[in-house]
């Protein structure tokens, strides 16, 4: 690992000021378990790592009548364990007790999951000078492929977005809060990612100068749930994510609102799907009928097709988590 | 550019200084600053376990924690385990079960089982086996290590009582 300068502001002001306006000279640690992986491997080498952890207010949790806001700096652990977000928002918890296992879970933060880089073994390969490294081309387009993007019209590189905290959040509703230089701002979840084409460019839309404060989820009482698939029960990235959350009243989905994670560059939100299942009452049938509105549009990569048929899945299996109020292995 | 930072913490229940470039994790510091060799290296990418410690009550891989982070914390290594009365009953049941072969994995297998057999002393077969995913054992193939961890549960359970 390239050595660094330290710093432990304990404000968020501090913390904003001793940043740079560019990337890749200076880097924030949370958990640091996505950060040092990428210091070690040489994918990040920053003059100057700020540390968030001296700062309190990162820490804390309100969840109450008005709505719940959660610190960036708050542990997966204390999301997956808080006995109100368990209560209310299923899809946020059952995600982050499903993060790697004890041990990341223990140190990996909100804000930390939700600016992870992401996992392409490309990117992650310090010979590989890829597309998001200002290299000429995306190694994936026509090579290994099997774990990446299904939805790849308009992108000249294929990552799937890392987050499984996000598309729960985004299917929630939740914002943002960012500090930056010239004061706060607050931005929907979903206008939070991009798909990056550049070293310039990350997987979220934070300059390089902000920092993420915390997310609100809004006080509604919805149904909602997250399904992941994946290859074993921990330690992984699931190979497709889905996540809803509708208002569900007189046996009739209203509002329904479904995202997809690791299928595209960012989190995506399925409309189609959210259309075939509003007003309908869920069973299998309508669920599965979502289902495949959701994978309608992939074009998948030469290794990856099986994804499509996953992404049905999921959106399935969580419709019917959400609707019954079981996890998948109770049903 | 960059100094060696004076950092004072607690481990296994003693105060200790050190001095640490920023870019040492606790891993290096505790092997290589503290010779508290028992913790060892495996992936380095938090991906096996082996340097399992306990940083303030909780289980995190040493790996992914850099040294200057646990300025006035609290860590608990594997060296911290036993106690002046004798092994604990983990390290007693990995042995009696054999649970190890070549051993690298067993000081992150044992801390983690200890975190989690104190965290939920009654854990069954399937909650330990999920507890324990973030620890590979390349030699043994985890069913001596599960029995040994339900022995020890079972052990710590009766003196309890």
């Amino acid at each position: 690992m390239k050595n660094f300068t330290y710093f432990q502001p304990n404000s968020v002001k501090q913390a904003v000021g001793l940043l740079d306006a560019k990337w890749g000279t200076t880097e924030l640690l949370a958990g640091g378990t996505d950060l040092l992986d990428l210091q070690k491997e040489y994918v990040a080498q920053p003059d100057k790592v700020v540390s968030l952890t001296g700062i309190k207010e990162l820490a804390t949790i309100e969840a109450g009548n008005t709505g719940t806001k959660i610190g960036a700096g708050v542990k997966l652990t204390a999301i997956a364990d808080h006995p109100a977000l368990k209560k209310l928002y299923p899809a946020l918890t059952d995600a982050a007790g499903d993060v790697g296992g004890p041990q990341i879970q223990n140190m990996g933060t909100l804000g930390g999951n939700l600016c992870q880089r992401n996992r392409c073994w490309y990117f992650r390969d310090e010979h590989v000078n890829c597309l998001l490294k200002g290299g000429p081309k995306c190694f994936a387009l026509d090579g290994e492929n099997q774990y990446h993007a299904v939805f790849t019209t308009g992108h000249k590189c294929v990552i799937v977005h890392p987050s499984t905290l996000a598309p729960g959040l985004i299917a929630l509703g939740a914002t943002v809060d960012i500090a930056g230089p010239k004061g706060n701002r607050t931005v929907e979840l979903t206008k939070f990612f991009q798909a990056p084409t550049g070293p310039t460019q990350r997987e979220h839309t934070l300059a390089p100068n902000e920092v993420l404060v915390s997310v609100s989820i809004p006080a509604k009482a919805v149904k909602n749930a997250s399904y992941e698939v994946r290859h074993k029960q921990a330690y992984d990235w699931p190979l497709v994510q889905a996540a809803v959350a509708f208002n569900y009243e007189g046996g009739k989905v209203s509002n329904a609102r479904i995202v997809l994670g690791h299928v595209a560059p960012t989190p995506v939100l399925a409309e189609a799907a959210a259309k075939a299942i509003e007003g309908k009452a869920i069973d299998e049938a309508t669920a599965a009928a979502a289902g495949k509105a959701a994978a309608e549009g992939a074009k998948p990569l030469s290794q990856n097709a099986y994804k499509v048929k996953l992404i049905e899945v999921a959106v399935k299996r969580a419709l019917l988590a959400a609707a019954g109020g079981k996890k998948y292995w109770e049903m | 550019m960059s100094k060696k930072v004076h950092i004072t913490a607690t481990i296994n229940g003693r105060e200790t200084e050190f001095l640490c470039e920023p870019r040492q994790s606790l891993l290096e510091v505790l092997r290589d600053e503290l010779r508290l060799t028992g913790t060892k290296e495996g992936c380095n990418n938090g991906n096996c376990g082996a340097c399992n410690v306990m940083l303030e009550g909780r289980l995190v891989n040493s790996c992914l924690v850099l040294g200057v982070e646990v300025q006035g914390k609290e860590v608990t290594t594997i060296e911290g385990v036993a106690s002046k009365d004798g092994l604990h009953p983990l390290q007693q049941k990995f042995l009696e079960n054999a649970a190890l072969q070549c051993g690298i994995c067993t000081p992150g297998f044992i801390v983690a089982a200890k975190a989690l057999i104190e965290q939920k002393p009654k854990a069954n077969e399937q909650q330990i086996r999920h507890y324990l995913a973030g620890n590979l054992c390349r030699c043994t193939g985890y069913d001596k290590i599960v029995r040994a961890v339900q022995d020890a549960a079972k052990e710590c359970a009766g003196k309890a009582k």
